[in-house]
């Protein structure tokens, strides 16, 4: 990573959270947002840093976690949300603990336009299918929000996402 | 080998009846539609985990259990459709590569769950040949009982990472309907397996 470290950092705090709430595999399909994440997910024993062709794969991994008794968590990006939408059927069907931590993209100084269409609509499509959505704006807040989405998903067999906004992120640099 | 060939092909509920007969401490996930039937014509077992939606997503949840379950033999029992819908799911399979998972994939090329119309295994995919491509190197095409004893009790060796695509008829044997309540069959998978 190109960035120092610092105490704070929100993407170390995530990790924190996913370690107190005992989660042993995390699904992601590799996205620049979530890389220092991924890569403290892929540093630690403990987890399975499971990398996925598709976000849907995701949402069935975690539930065959559960069902073997460990918890999951998935990483994604904003458009990744619109590639799980039938494979959601699942969580909800068999009330699943889901929670995923996705990185908005299309809604903040975006160069691309073509990812305006589905992060403008990831909130909403993910509440018509009764996932709870939590969004973090500032990075005092993200790993504490990611730990109550984590709960309510683990204590309430509840599918829950948190979105991180791309104000939060940064926008990407498309020219360097 | 496409399935379109003039190859001989299994009854797929003798076929189930070899794969789940004798399964010991077997885990095993199914994919909607037929396999279902199958594995319910076999016993109602707790310990099977029916998909009754989720097309394609059969692979992934059988590689999240056997990630989380080493100590136990885990196989997907699914159908040429559902594996299609999912063909990525068969290259995350060969990257994680758990010693405890089989996938074994009853093909007639046909979605016999919407009328037969004929599926790409039909024509033009090998689906052993894809499984290899994506890693999964101990993958069979398999066409006769004698083959498919032997796959199953490779199964129970949690030795490695397999795949079997498995010849069978496109016929519609009557329905066996396990329970359709998500809720009922993940609980009582999770108690009948010591998960909670």
């Amino acid at each position: 990573m190109a960035e120092p470290a610092t105490p704070s950092d929100w993407r170390d705090d995530i990790f924190a959270a996913l370690k107190a709430a005992d989660i042993r595999q995390v699904g992601y399909v590799p996205d620049a947002g979530h890389s220092r994440l991924i890569e403290r997910v892929q540093a630690d024993p403990q987890i399975r840093a499971v990398s996925l062709t598709t976000e849907e794969e995701g949402i069935a991994l975690a539930a065959g976690a559960w069902l073997g008794g460990q918890r999951a968590a998935l990483l994604m990006q904003s458009s990744g949300v619109g590639n799980c939408i039938n494979m959601l059927s699942l969580a909800k069907s068999c009330r699943f603990p889901l929670t995923m931590v996705v990185t908005m993209r299309g809604e903040w100084a975006e160069f691309n336009p073509w990812q305006v269409a589905m992060g403008s609509k990831t909130q909403a499509a993910l509440e018509l299918m009764d996932v709870l959505v939590y969004r973090v704006e500032d990075a005092a807040s993200a790993g504490e929000t990611v730990a109550a989405a984590l709960d309510i998903a683990f204590n309430g067999s509840l599918a829950t996402a948190v979105l991180l906004s791309q104000r939060l992120i940064g926008a990407k640099r498309w020219v360097k | 080998m496409s399935a379109g060939s003039n190859q001989p092909r299994l009854d797929r509920r003798a076929a189930i009846r070899v794969l789940l007969a004798e399964r010991g401490d077997l885990l095993v996930v199914t994919g909607l539609g037929s396999t279902t039937y199958d594995a319910a014509s076999v016993a109602d077992d707790e310990r099977n985990f029916y998909l009754w939606g989720a097309m394609g997503g059969a692979a992934m949840v059988g590689l999240g259990l056997a990630i989380a379950r080493p100590d136990r033999p885990v196989l997907v029992v699914t159908g040429d459709g559902d594996t299609l819908m999912g063909l990525g799911s068969l290259a995350t399979v060969g990257v994680q590569s758990p010693p405890n998972l089989s996938i074994a994939v009853f093909d007639n090329g046909r979605y016999a769950e919407t009328g037969m119309q004929p599926s790409h295994t039909d024509s033009a995919v090998d689906l052993v040949g894809v499984a290899r491509s994506c890693g999964i190197e101990a993958a069979f095409d398999i066409a006769d009982e004698v083959a498919l004893a032997d796959f199953t009790r490779r199964v129970q060796r949690k030795e490695k990472t397999l795949f079997a695509r498995v010849a069978i008829l496109a016929e519609e044997p009557p329905r066996v309907l396990p329970p359709r309540d998500g809720v009922l069959l993940k609980n009582r998978f999770r108690r009948a397996t010591g998960a909670e």
